[in-house]
């Protein structure tokens, strides 16, 4: 029987599908942002004539990489995004709105059961509400533009069960950077699905930090079958009847992977690789000197006030740069309601506004040679936010960290 | 589909190197450039033992890499530098998935090979490659073999790129 993918693919094309045959998929929403937008407008221009754009209803461009730009060539590229949004119909969601992964959950655009594409390589965050997104380069979404299909090589799928649940404090990102040190190596190429008594203990910013991190355990996509709070997240903004997809029982796994999680508490990926997880706890001491909460991974409400919660009524140490990263609008609105707002301001914190911030040689977040960052983003390569060293961790760990001046857990 | 070429064997301390990630081949600090010969000048310039390559590439060279090439981001960038350079082919144990797809539409051949570590390749060896069989040569022997073009994707090559094949169809 069909797996999650299987079956939504199927949905969506004409082609027979079964894991390793090479399908025409129809894609229901179809995105670029500010980093690769203007190569696909270019690609698109230097390829056809006119008659760019299939459907400019389900075409957008998302803005979220440098946002407001901080260099030329970013200006630039916006620019062209811009001018040929306007001739061509398309919907810019610009420089103020955020991160464009999360902005088309919000909106309503990305509900369970469809295909997505962008120029993201954790669009396929949309796992976490049982969407299949998918991260593309320049060409494919140009010709996704045009012609609203794309091929795809039907993914084997990895059923990946998780054993237990922990008695101790765990957040999502544990699972997550847990799942990475698993799962790498195993899933590379293959989409997953996740299952277990934690999952359903997942809120909706919970699944987004997992499913986000399936770019980096290899995996083309994680799939969390719906909940309620998912499903009536999506129904209120898509603003119509959502019939999310579940595998079958019987659904033809590749592999199944039992994960324990009984003991899941406090991990971190130390610099270079997000594999290389580690227990917090066993951590010598290491001083940091900036820390950077948000990304796509770590920058919704519940990850901002669960740092909050830590920080407020406190002061960060002295000599740490804390830098705080909504990843969109709508979350930067629920700080200022809530007050978190002042609270993180109090504490010591820079706040900026929604952006992908260092993890796309941003504005917010980038490191200095020796410079010592503990960061709730997805990765930690060389290079990748700045010349210095960058931990991967929790929200709940960075914001403690920030206090204490170097790594540590949330003290109880 | 037979492709020939010199090849890099992208190691270190004689080990092809694993995850090689797409800040490595082509930093992000180079993605507002949008001119593809530009772009050549920053191949595998954030790969360390590796910055000098561009320098030393030449038009119809081959690369060998070991596990996950390309992980990391979904830049064309980092396919396009190598196109730019003029590099024919890139022959890895394993690809990232975004990787793969962006050479491909690209007309760049990617060739899988599980036992590319074991074939003894040096720098400056001359090996053939037949796409559709996967078989990877050496002075007429085969040294290696890799996993076939799936019908797809070697239309897309044989056209020279996804746009081309679109204007096939």
């Amino acid at each position: 029987m069909p797996t999650v993918i299987e079956k939504i693919f199927q949905k969506h094309s004409k082609d027979k599908v079964e894991a390793g045959s090479t399908i025409w998929l129809d894609v229901d929403l179809r995105t670029a942002r500010d980093f690769a937008g203007a190569q696909v407008v270019k690609n698109l221009l230097e390829n056809y004539d006119g008659d760019y754009i299939d459907d400019s209803s389900k075409t957008f461009f998302t803005f979220d990489c440098n946002a407001p730009a901080n260099t030329i060539g970013y200006a630039n590229n916006q620019q062209i995004c811009r001018e040929f949004a306007k001739k061509n119909g398309i919907k810019v969601f610009d420089v103020n709105r955020g991160i464009g992964s999360h902005v088309v959950m919000e909106e309503g655009l990305a509900y369970p059961g469809i295909t997505a594409v962008g120029t993201d390589s954790h669009f396929n965050i949309l796992g976490s509400i049982g969407a299949f997104g998918q991260g593309m380069g320049d060409v494919d979404i140009a010709f996704v533009f045009k012609t609203g299909k794309t091929w795809f090589e039907v993914p084997p799928t990895v059923k990946v069960n998780f054993i237990g649940l922990p008695d101790s404090r765990w957040t999502a990102k544990d699972l997550a950077l847990l799942c990475v040190k698993e799962l790498k190596g195993k899933v590379l190429g293959k989409a997953i699905e996740f299952y277990g008594e934690i999952i359903d203990k997942l809120s909706l910013a919970g699944r987004i930090t997992l499913a986000s991190m399936v770019t980096e355990m290899g995996g083309i996509i994680g799939f969390i079958p719906p909940n309620e709070e998912v499903i009536e997240f999506c129904k209120k903004r898509a603003n119509k009847e959502i019939k999310p997809v579940y595998a079958d029982s019987d659904a033809n796994y590749d592999e199944e992977i039992d994960i324990d999680v009984s003991n899941l508490e406090p991990l971190i990926a130390l610099p270079g690789n997000p594999a290389n997880v580690k227990r917090v706890a066993d951590l010598p001491s290491i001083s940091v000197d900036s820390v950077f909460i948000g990304s796509c991974t770590n920058g919704r409400e519940e990850d901002i006030e669960a740092a909050y919660n830590i920080l407020k009524g406190k002061k960060i140490a002295e000599n740490v740069m804390l830098k705080i990263v909504p990843a969109t609008r709508q979350v930067w609105q629920y700080m200022l309601d809530k007050e978190i707002m002042k609270g993180l301001f109090d504490a010591g914190a820079i706040i900026s506004h929604a952006t992908c911030g260092g993890c796309a040689s941003g504005q917010i977040g980038m490191t200095g040679k020796g410079e010592v960052q503990i960061s709730t983003s997805n990765r930690n390569f060389k290079g990748k936010q700045g010349e210095g060293d960058t931990y991967l961790a929790s929200p709940e760990t960075a914001a403690a960290s920030a206090l204490a001046g170097y790594i540590t857990g949330v003290e109880e | 589909m037979r492709i020939e070429g010199r090849v890099w064997v992208i190691e270190k301390d004689g080990k092809l190197i694993d995850d090689i990630d797409t800040d490595m081949i082509y930093h992000n600090k180079y993605l507002h450039i949008t001119d593809k010969k530009e772009m050549a000048k920053y191949a595998f310039s954030n790969l360390e033992g590796w910055q000098d390559f561009p320098g030393k590439a030449k038009e119809g060279d081959i690369i060998i890499a070991g596990e996950n090439f390309g992980c990391g981001s979904s830049r064309q960038h980092a396919v396009d530098c190598f196109i730019a350079l003029g590099i024919k082919a890139i022959v890895a144990k394993s690809f990232g998935a975004i990787y793969k797809r962006n050479a491909i539409n690209s007309g760049l051949a990617i060739v899988e090979c599980k036992d590319i570590d074991k074939a003894g390749l040096k720098n400056g060896d001359v090996v053939e490659i037949d796409l559709e069989n996967g078989d990877i040569k050496k002075d007429g022997k085969t040294i290696a073999k890799a996993k076939p073009m799936s019908p797809v994707q070697a239309a897309i090559y044989r056209a020279g790129g996804l746009f081309a094949y679109a204007k096939s169809i």
